[in-house]
């Protein structure tokens, strides 16, 4: 018993030392891990209302150019409305179900902490429980995708950005053809992504567009992700491509948040399978 | 009590400015600096460690929970907090009876110069080793820490003699 004591005497600043350094070993690995993560994240009381108030002010400073970027995208919209219109008026086949049928819903959100030099990085958004946003919903914006919630507190969600090693989404070419592939980032570079394993046999140009493949239950089809800049040609089975990012992801605002609401039907059909 | 006060108040200027400002800075697209660490280098020296692995501990937490690190910046201060008073025996070779009148502005510009280089250079390796996280890219770590150490000590430095009154 002496010895005990006299132990933790000896070395009790290397003990305390050792405790802390496991804790935070503790939260670093819970971090990486997209499910684990809810200890230690900006979405809670404290960081959110800090970067709300500095949001609000770097808001003020770019509202001119964020205006134009809204109006544009309103015009967007309506001439897409007004075509959907014209299509309708003439046909006479609507299926009145299709308006209780929906799939998506949109919310809209600001970005209050945006990180794009790290490796593994994150936003937060204005948003939380008390607007129904839930982990593993789609965060787009009018260019393209921006990444997917993971997080939630009472008025905050932290969103795993597309610049994430951790971050694997569905994506396709666009066009005729079906093929698609996994997004990933290789934390070279904020204005690219790299999309795997696209077979060999598929026709492809740099300049072309690339998509969500809506092969899960988090993103709706055909958002845009970016444009092929550059082909690996390569006697390997899976190529890389570089896809430059319509979004520029350090400056990113206002975004909208995607809720897939047959999202818990598929995924009990899929889990009867695995079964 | 005035000195606790003083320290508390220190340790609250370094989290809002590193998380406020030195985190949104992006220098060439990467590179930031990390200047709170300048609190485990003024930390003044006790026979006691404790308060220093504690506080250093917490001031490394709070910037992981509005940088989305997990507990990185925890693990790498908790580190450079726990030798520091080993180089501070190599470099200043002070016995535990100076201890409470050692101050790191009396010190020579060299030996200070030394002693801030070491502990900048270990917190910023392991910080960006544990950022990477993998084996990969072993070049970008080396090059993040060399410019975010000079990014740093530039700053510790032009505080220093910015802050500290003439005689």
């Amino acid at each position: 018993m002496q010895q005990i004591i006299y132990f933790f005497q000896k070395f009790k600043y290397l003990l305390f030392f050792l405790l802390l350094e496991a804790i935070a070993l503790f939260f670093t690995f819970n971090n990486l891990n997209f499910h684990k993560s809810k200890y230690i994240n900006s979405a809670n009381r404290i960081t959110g209302s800090l970067n709300t108030s500095l949001s609000n002010f770097f808001e003020y400073i770019e509202l001119k150019s964020k205006n134009e970027l809204l109006s544009e995208e309103n015009t967007k919209l309506r001439n897409q409305l007004e075509r959907n219109r014209l299509l309708s008026s003439k046909d006479s086949t609507v299926i009145d179900n299709a308006k209780y049928n929906q799939k998506y819903t949109f919310t809209q959100a600001k970005i209050i902490n945006n990180n794009y030099s790290k490796q593994f990085n994150f936003l937060t958004i204005n948003k939380g429980k008390s607007a129904k946003i839930d982990s593993e919903m789609a965060v787009i914006n009018s260019l393209g995708i921006i990444g997917i919630t993971e997080n939630t507190s009472e008025n905050y969600t932290r969103v795993q950005s597309i610049l994430n090693k951790n971050s694997k989404i569905n994506a396709r070419l666009k066009g005729n053809s079906t093929y698609f592939g996994t997004l990933k980032w290789n934390s070279n570079d904020y204005n690219t992504v790299q999309l795997h394993d696209i077979p060999r046999q598929a026709p492809l140009k740099i300049g072309d567009t690339v998509e969500t493949g809506g092969k899960s239950t988090i993103f709706p089809e055909g958002i845009p992700i970016g444009s092929i800049s550059k082909i690996n040609q390569g006697n390997t089975a899976n190529s890389e491509l570089e896809v430059q990012l319509f979004n520029d992801m350090s400056n990113l605002r206002n975004v909208y948040i995607i809720k897939n609401l047959h999202k818990i039907e598929i995924q009990s059909l899929e889990n009867i399978s695995n079964e | 009590m005035n000195k606790s006060i003083h320290q508390s108040l220190f340790f609250l200027f370094l989290l809002l400015l590193q998380v406020i400002v030195l985190n949104n800075i992006n220098f060439l697209g990467y590179v930031n600096p990390y200047l709170y660490i300048v609190f485990v280098f003024l930390y003044p020296l006790k026979e006691n460690k404790f308060p220093l692995l504690f506080y250093s501990f917490i001031l490394g937490l709070s910037i992981d929970f509005f940088s989305d690190s997990g507990g990185i910046h925890a693990f790498s201060t908790l580190f450079i907090a726990h030798i520091r008073l080993f180089f501070i025996k190599v470099y200043f070779r002070k016995t535990p009876l100076d201890f409470p009148f050692f101050k790191l502005k009396d010190e020579s510009f060299g030996k200070v110069f030394n002693f801030t280089i070491t502990l900048t250079m270990i917190h910023h390796l392991i910080y960006f080793s544990f950022a990477n996280f993998s084996f990969q890219n072993l070049s970008i770590v080396f090059l993040n820490t060399l410019f975010s150490c000079i990014f740093t000590l530039i700053l510790f430095f032009l505080g220093t003699y910015i802050f500290t009154k003439k005689e």
